[in-house]
Order: C-alpha cells, then sequence, then structure tokens
C-alpha cells in the first residue's frame, strides 16, 4: 500500500498585549468590560476617521520577530482587503499584504526539528458577532485590537509536530511578552493547512484548511483528523476537495462547510491614509535587544540542573520560570519540583499562577528545609499556603510559626523534654529493651518524645540524643 | 476679512450672512442653515469683546462649510443620501482650528454627492447655481461654497480638492480657491473621496484671505499621519522676478477663446511688471486624467465600502437578509455617479487587473510627480487655464460622464502630483461669464504662491 506523508502549514494569529489598539487610542484590553464600550470613531468608521499607528505595535512586532529567528523589514507597508461582512465596519481589514513588517526565520521545536517561517505582518482584527435565530449582535471591542500573522512554511509532517509548533509559538509570545496568551480568549487562534501525498512525490495534495483553532490539542487533533480522513479517500481513489473545513471539539471531527467557495477577491490595495513605515536598522537593533529570555535561553540555563521534563513543563508556565530564574541558584531544584509536583497539581493552581510568592520566601522557605526546621510535609504545606490569598505576603517564616510547623532543632530544649520521656513509667521497659539490644524500640521512644513536644521535635535531632542517652 | 469689533457686532455679521442665505435661497446653496447656533455662538462673541477679552483672529466671521465637513451642528451628509440623519458626534480639525478662531459656521454647502462630480448637478438635494448665471452649473464639487462666497453670503468658505473641486467652481464663479499641498491641512473628520488625492482648501475673495485661513488652518495632526510638519509657515517667498511657466500643449483649439484671451492678458500683465515667461513640454500631462480615473475610483470604492448600512445612515427598509441590507442600502442610497466610479474603482483593484490598471496608473503617477519637479526646475510657477470652457449649461453633460470627467483634465494633473494650486478670478466672458486662471506652484511653495497671486490680480 502506498504511504502517504503529510504536509501541515500553519497560521497563527497573535493578538498583542498593546494598551491601546492599533489604530485609535481606545483601550485594547476589552476584558471583562461591556459590549461595544472600547470603540473609538475610527474603530467604528465614522466618515472621514483616520487610521493612526500605535508604534508599540510595531515595537513589539520587532520582538515577535526577533523571537522567531526572524528578519526585521525595515520598510513595511499597510494595505487594504476588501470584503463586506458586519465584523468589518470600515468595509476592509488593514494588513500588510505586499510588504510585511517580519520577514523569514525559523522556530526550532524542543525535538529539535526546525520549521521556517515565511513571513509575519501586523493587521487589525476584527469585530465579534454573536448570532440568534434571526438576528445577530456585533461587539466592535475587538475592532482593530493588534494581530501578528504568523505563516509557517509547509515544514510540518505530523499531528505531534503542529501541535509541539503551535505551543513553541504560544511559548515565544508569550516569553517575548507581546501578548497576553490567553487561548480560550482567543488571544492565539490557529489555522492549518494540512495535505497528504505519496511518498517521495515532488507535488503537495490538495489541502484543507481548518480555522480558528485555540489549543495545542485541537490543533493535534484536527490534523490527525484530516490525515486519517484524507487517506481514506485517496486509498479509495477519490478526491480531496480543496476546502474550509469546520472542527468539531465533541465529536473530534472535521466537517466540509460547503459554503459557495468561490475564490474571494480582496481587491487589495495600498493603505493610502497610512504613509509606509521605515525603520532604520539602529532602531530595529536598540528593539530588538529588548527582548527577553527566550525559551532557548531557559534551556540553557537550566538545562544542565533540571530534568528535560520538568523544564519543558516550566516552559509552559512562564510566570514560574521568571520565578524560578530569581530564585538562588541553589534552591532551583527543589522550588522547581515543588512547583511542578506540588502547586501544578493544586486545583486552584490556575488563579495561583498570577501572583507568585516572592523569591524571597520561596527563598527562605528552602533553607527553613534545609536547616531542618521544616520536615518535608511541613515544606509543602507552607509552600501552598504562601500562595493562599489570605495567608501570602506575611513571609515564609510566620506563615510557618502561625501553623505550628517549624521543628525543634535546639539540643538543649529537645534534651529536657527526652529527659521527662525518660523519666515516665511507661517508658521504662522500652528503655530496658533498648539496652537489652532491641535497636527497634527506639522508635517508639522517638514517637513518645514526639508527642512530648507536640510534633515540632525534629525526630533525627530526638534519635540522636536518645542514642546518646541510653548508650 | 472683516472681523467683529466694538463697532460691528458679531451678531449683525451672523444675521446679515443668514438673512442673505435666505435671499438667495432659490440658488440651492445651502442644505443646512445653522440659524440658532450661529446666533449664540456670535452673542457669545460679542460678550467677549464687549468685555474687553482677546478674540480669534475670525472673531465673528460667518462663513460656509462644505457639507462633507463632520461637525456636530446640521446633519453631515456629504450631500448624499446614504449618509442621510448622520450627526456627527466629531468635529474635524480644520472647522475646529477655524472655530477656535471665532469663526462661525451659518451653513453646510452643497456639493456632488461624496464629491463625485464637476458640476453639483450629482448631488442628492439637487445641483446649486452658477452665481451670474443661472442657467449656468456652479461648477463642483464644491459648488455651493464657491457660489456662496461669489454672492458675497459669506467672505470665505471650505471646499475641498480631488481633481479640481475647488479650483474649477472657483473659476466658474469668479473667486479665489486654493488647492494647498498635499497634507497642508488635516483630512481628519473630512468625508474622503479618494485619500491620497483629497485637500482641504479654501473661497474667498483675496490672496490675503486665503493667507490668514492657510495660516489658521495648515499644519501637522496626529490624527492625520499623512499631514506635514508645517511646512506652510517656512516657505521662502521670492516673488522679485518670477519665471512662468506656460504649458505649451494646454493653449490649443480645444480651449475656449475666452480663457486663451485671458490668459494671454495675464502674460502681458506679468512681462509689463519684469517677470520672464517660460515654455514648458509636459507630454506626460495627458496620461493624467487616465490615470487619475483609475486611481481616485479605487479608493473610492475602497472609501465607501463603510457606507453599508449597518452603523450609521440610511438604511434600507425592506431588507430580508445580510445580503439584500447590502445591496438595498447601497443600491438606494449612492447616486448614479457614485455607483459608476464604484464599479470602476472595483475593477481595477480586481485580482488579474490590478497591475495592468492600478499598478500602471500608480507609475504614471510618479512620472508625473517628475514632470512637475523638472518643471520647476525651469520656472518658479505655472499658469494655465482651470478648464477648457467657462461653466456650461445645467443638464449638459449628465448624460455624458467623460464629457464630465474631460472637465478635470487641467485639475487632475495637481492632484496626482500633490502641487498646490490656486484659481485666480481673470475677468469675464461678454455674457458675464466669469472666467479664471490656475497658478501652480511647486510642493510646500504654498505661502509664496498666495503672495505672488497678488501681482495677478485684475486692475
Amino acid at each position: 500500500m502506498t504511504k502517504y506523508i503529510p504536509t501541515i502549514g500553519v497560521e497563527c494569529h497573535v493578538q498583542l498585549a498593546t494598551k491601546t489598539k492599533l489604530f485609535s487610542e481606545v483601550d485594547n484590553d476589552a476584558r471583562g468590560k461591556e459590549p461595544n464600550s472600547c470603540v473609538s470613531p475610527v474603530d467604528y468608521a465614522l466618515p472621514g476617521m483616520l487610521p493612526r499607528l500605535n508604534g508599540k505595535a510595531i515595537q513589539y512586532a520587532i520582538l515577535a520577530g526577533k523571537a522567531m529567528n526572524c528578519e526585521i523589514n525595515t520598510y513595511s507597508r499597510f494595505d487594504r482587503k476588501h470584503y463586506f461582512y458586519p465584523d468589518s465596519p470600515k468595509g476592509y481589514q488593514i494588513t500588510q499584504f505586499y510588504h510585511p513588517i517580519i520577514g523569514e526565520g525559523y522556530v526550532k521545536l524542543p525535538s529539535g526539528t526546525r520549521i521556517r517561517i515565511e513571513h509575519a505582518h501586523l493587521e487589525g482584527d476584527a469585530a465579534k458577532l454573536t448570532h440568534f435565530d434571526n438576528y445577530s449582535l456585533v461587539d466592535f471591542n475587538r475592532v482593530d485590537t493588534p494581530l501578528i500573522e504568523i505563516v509557517s512554511m509547509p515544514d510540518i509532517h505530523s499531528a505531534e509536530d503542529a501541535r509541539d509548533y503551535c505551543r513553541e509559538l504560544w511559548r515565544l509570545m508569550c516569553f517575548a511578552g507581546v501578548t497576553n496568551g490567553d487561548l480560550y480568549n482567543g488571544n492565539m487562534r490557529f489555522d492549518i493547512n494540512t495535505s497528504i501525498a505519496p511518498e517521495g512525490s515532488d507535488e503537495l495534495g490538495t489541502r484543507t484548511e481548518v480555522k480558528n483553532l485555540n489549543s495545542f490539542k485541537s490543533v493535534e487533533r484536527a490534523v490527525a483528523y484530516e490525515i486519517k480522513r484524507q487517506t481514506k479517500l485517496l486509498e479509495k481513489g477519490e478526491k480531496v476537495i480543496q476546502e474550509t473545513r469546520g472542527w468539531n471539539d465533541a465529536t473530534g471531527e472535521t466537517t466540509g462547510q460547503r459554503s459557495k467557495e468561490e475564490a474571494k477577491d480582496y481587491r487589495y490595495m495600498p493603505e493610502p491614509d497610512l504613509p509606509p513605515i521605515n525603520l532604520t536598522a539602529e532602531f530595529v537593533a536598540t528593539e530588538a535587544e529588548k527582548l527577553p529570555m527566550m525559551p532557548v535561553d531557559y534551556r540553557e540555563k537550566f538545562g544542565g540542573v533540571l530534568k528535560g521534563d520538568i523544564l519543558e513543563i516550566l516552559l509552559d508556565y512562564p510566570s514560574l520560570m521568571y520565578r524560578l530564574n530569581e530564585i538562588d541558584k541553589a534552591h532551583t531544584v527543589a522550588i522547581a519540583n515543588l512547583f511542578t509536583s506540588v502547586l501544578l497539581a493544586e486545583e486552584k493552581s490556575a488563579e495561583y499562577l498570577n501572583d507568585l510568592p516572592s523569591a524571597k520566601d520561596l527563598n527562605e522557605l528552602v533553607e527553613m528545609n534545609e536547616k531542618k526546621e521544616l520536615s518535608s510535609t511541613a515544606t509543602k504545606e507552607v509552600f501552598l499556603r504562601l500562595f493562599d490569598p489570605q495567608m501570602k505576603g506575611r513571609g515564609t517564616k510566620n506563615i510557618a510559626k502561625e501553623l505550628g510547623l517549624i521543628q525543634e532543632n535546639d539540643f538543649g530544649a529537645l534534651e529536657v523534654i527526652v529527659d521527662t520521656v525518660l523519666a515516665k513509667p511507661e517508658t521504662q521497659k522500652a528503655q530496658a529493651d533498648y539496652k537489652a539490644g532491641e535497636e527497634k524500640v527506639i522508635g517508639f521512644l522517638v514517637g513518645q518524645v514526639m508527642k512530648e513536644s507536640h510534633g515540632k521535635a525534629n525526630p533525627s535531632a530526638v534519635q540522636e540524643i536518645l542514642r546518646k542517652k541510653l548508650a | 476679512m472683516k472681523i467683529a469689533d466694538k463697532k460691528t457686532s458679531a451678531e449683525k455679521m451672523v444675521r446679515e450672512a443668514l438673512m442673505k442665505a435666505k435671499q438667495y435661497a432659490d440658488y440651492n446653496i445651502f442644505t443646512f442653515l445653522n440659524e440658532e447656533n450661529a446666533i449664540k455662538k456670535a452673542r457669545e462673541i460679542d460678550e467677549k469683546i464687549a468685555r474687553g477679552e482677546e478674540v480669534g483672529r475670525l472673531a465673528g466671521v460667518p462663513y460656509a462649510l462644505k457639507d462633507n465637513f463632520l461637525s456636530p451642528e446640521g446633519q453631515t451628509t456629504a450631500s448624499a443620501h446614504i449618509l442621510e440623519g448622520f450627526v456627527s458626534p466629531v468635529t474635524a480639525t480644520a472647522v475646529k482650528k477655524l472655530e477656535d478662531e471665532g469663526a462661525i459656521m451659518i451653513g453646510r454647502t452643497n456639493m456632488d454627492a461624496f464629491a463625485h462630480g464637476s458640476s453639483t448637478e450629482s448631488s442628492y438635494y439637487g445641483p446649486t447655481l452658477n452665481a451670474h448665471d443661472r442657467e449656468r452649473v456652479a461648477g463642483g464639487s464644491s459648488g455651493g461654497s464657491a457660489v456662496a462666497v461669489a454672492l458675497g453670503i459669506v467672505e470665505f468658505a471650505t471646499g475641498t480638492d480631488t481633481g479640481g473641486s475647488i479650483r474649477q467652481p472657483a473659476s466658474f464663479n469668479g473667486v479665489y480657491g486654493l488647492k494647498p499641498t498635499y497634507g497642508t491641512i488635516s483630512r481628519y473628520g473630512v468625508v474622503a473621496m479618494a485619500s491620497s488625492t483629497d485637500c482641504i482648501g479654501f473661497f474667498a475673495n483675496t490672496p490675503e484671505d486665503i493667507n490668514l485661513l492657510m495660516e489658521i488652518a495648515s499644519g501637522q495632526d496626529p490624527k492625520d499621519m499623512t499631514t506635514l510638519p508645517d511646512y506652510y509657515n517656512t516657505t521662502k517667498l521670492t516673488n522679485k522676478n518670477v519665471k512662468i511657466g506656460i504649458i505649451k500643449d494646454f493653449d490649443n483649439e480645444s480651449v475656449d477663446p475666452d480663457i486663451r484671451k485671458a490668459l494671454t492678458r495675464k502674460i502681458n500683465s506679468l512681462k509689463t511688471k519684469g517677470h520672464e515667461i517660460v515654455e514648458l513640454e509636459m507630454p506626460t500631462l495627458k496620461y493624467a486624467l487616465a490615470a487619475y480615473y483609475i486611481i481616485v475610483p479605487a479608493e473610492i470604492a475602497s472609501n465607501l465600502s463603510r457606507y453599508d448600512g449597518v452603523r450609521y445612515g440610511f438604511r434600507s427598509e425592506k431588507s430580508e437578509d445580510l445580503d439584500a441590507l447590502y445591496k438595498n442600502t447601497r443600491s438606494e442610497g449612492f447616486m448614479p455617479e457614485n455607483k459608476r466610479r464604484i464599479m470602476i474603482g472595483n475593477f481595477v483593484l480586481s485580482s488579474g487587473f490590478y497591475d495592468a490598471y492600478f499598478l500602471k496608473a500608480a507609475k504614471v503617477r510618479t512620472l508625473i510627480v517628475q514632470e512637475y519637479e523638472k518643471a520647476f526646475e525651469k520656472c518658479d510657477y505655472i499658469l494655465s487655464p482651470v478648464t477648457p470652457s467657462p461653466a456650461f449649461k445645467l443638464g449638459a453633460k449628465t448624460n455624458d460622464p467623460v464629457a464630465m470627467y474631460l472637465e478635470d483634465a487641467m485639475t487632475v494633473p495637481l492632484n496626482l502630483a500633490g502641487v498646490p494650486g490656486l484659481t485666480i478670478p481673470a475677468g469675464k466672458t461678454e455674457d458675464g461669464i466669469a472666467l479664471g486662471l490656475q497658478l501652480v506652484g511647486p510642493r510646500r511653495s504654498d505661502k509664496a504662491l498666495i503672495a505672488f497671486a497678488k501681482e495677478l490680480q485684475d486692475e
């Protein structure tokens, strides 16, 4: 049977977290705001309104481009892409069709595979429509939120790589600090183009497009489904139709959208209201300098210290990675483990991630554990309490004290307690047994001391004192 | 320009202007009269004067506003059905600058709908009549503004010039009309026709008034990224022993004899004043009209996309679905000339035709820009007719769009090149029809150009 090689290209839209919109001075962050409350006369496309380019979007585009190892084009320009639909108040989208700001580059996946970037361009987002039975509502809050559309080369050949590529893009954009990266709210959306061709063939097969996927899992599943579906078609001697297909997350299937699908003519035209963008090489270099540490830098820095899988998990949580980077070197492993095995196991971890305890508190926690002031169980408990809105900010030591979790390590104080226990009638038999060579009764005696100390004694210290006294 | 003071109240000036506007109602100059607000504003200025406070350079001066400038006073419709009912929440930068100096808008003036036209006959509100001959057109698209100044209703009026829409009606009605260098006055808040050629300008009775208005209205505007950084005020003035270019191709038998005579008269007068006349060959200009009627309709088609009946203005009643809403609203809301340009524009932008039409026209445009640059190496200014003939009869060209487009042959090259042009009154025909000529300068020479216009004033 013929073996088919899948080829996948991804177009990814990234919403930039600029303060204001791409072409107006209105708030770009509409989270939790009334529909149509973040709309300027420019966004609403009143007559005579002109776009005003947000310089921050240019700076973010440079960072995004650099994060993907891309050329930054010092000359770029905007174009109008025309179509009629209520999500487009101007009747056209302002985009960069002929001269994008970001040129060729590549993204390296954790597996080492390189996916080349064809280009990436700036454009304005569309409004949001909500359809009802016999009417639709438009919310213009999202109009002209700045987007970067990243277009990959068809370098991806498996569903897993498609997923990993999308995840890596997400990481790059988050670490570059250009997006809030909230996938659930559409901050990054993926369109996947999938085709299959017989192994050894020079030509690509007919491709289908699945638009607007907003999770890595759905990217992987949709690509896998398309590969399977297209393979079946070809094996049956049928043809793949070039079309846009919808993804149903519940059924795990794509379905043809059978729209009239005449080739759309967007009648692209240079945007006459915006002069071309001419960047100096110095400006690009200065902006590129501002690129923060990227996943590749974290891998280099922590690769020798942390296990690979732990590091990759942390790269999915940029805030944890940032904090880990501030922790004392000696404590990196301990904190990384607490992050991955304790924090991320918590139900509430998602809310905790936005407001992490300080590096100082975390360092102190590890130090207390190392000094045996906290048992490993107590360390985990105090660690979680550091995130607790009720307790956080009080300092590690205070929280530990308040919870009564600090171990007694003072030998003098411990000796007094040990003496009290050894004087008790109920311990006399055990003492005799120990002296007679019955080693394991030491456990009983330690337990008695722990009880007397209300659990605050450090058990290993207690054992040491007991052995000395009973020798 | 006469401004209000202790002797002449702003209220009196405004009331007189309003009275004249009503007296000339049958010329169909205004789409809206701003009676209540204008008088209220005039009184505020009079009170300031009475209190001895400082007032602006246009204190109490009544003016007429072309109907494509956004302001909250009256509907801004661009004389188009599709904008019926639209009251703007924003004020155009140019309007704000004028009003900050105390100018008072007494009414909005009639125009070809969306400024598409050369006669004001393509207005949803019907044609405006010529100030000097009621059987003739006012010219266009800023016909109402030109006539308002020519009949003495106001001392100045605003206009927009995308291909001649200020210079041609100024010429047809015998007043001064300036199309400045592209980008000199902010386009923010002015209903767009073709973004890359649209210019805001003025009609007035003297070069001095035009100069004052330009000083007030010009300047960089953060809301319009195509505005120039105050070049208007930094232009060098060199008006002694000036070289005047005459375009050979524009002086031929297709040009009306009265206009040719007027041109010769002015040339002779310039010579006697010690200026030099230079003959220019500008062969590329003959392609300007063709390039213009590709680039401009493309931008028009694009700029008119926003009028879809969804958010504001006119919406067709009988629309059962989205497609019908778009089709009906736009079919009923646009004038035939609007539709003609939308169709041409979409055609030249459609895939497969873009390179052959739009891109080619853009290249021609570059050549025209270069041709002007070369011409201005040989001369300081160019003097030419504004149109091949004076104001024509109402209805004469309404059924022949191409004849109407040919009206623009001598005005559009300036818009493609972005250079300034000033219409100068040049007497009248024996029948009393106004004549005009246009004085053209290099980019950013506006101030000097206006100053030089005094040399050409009728004795």
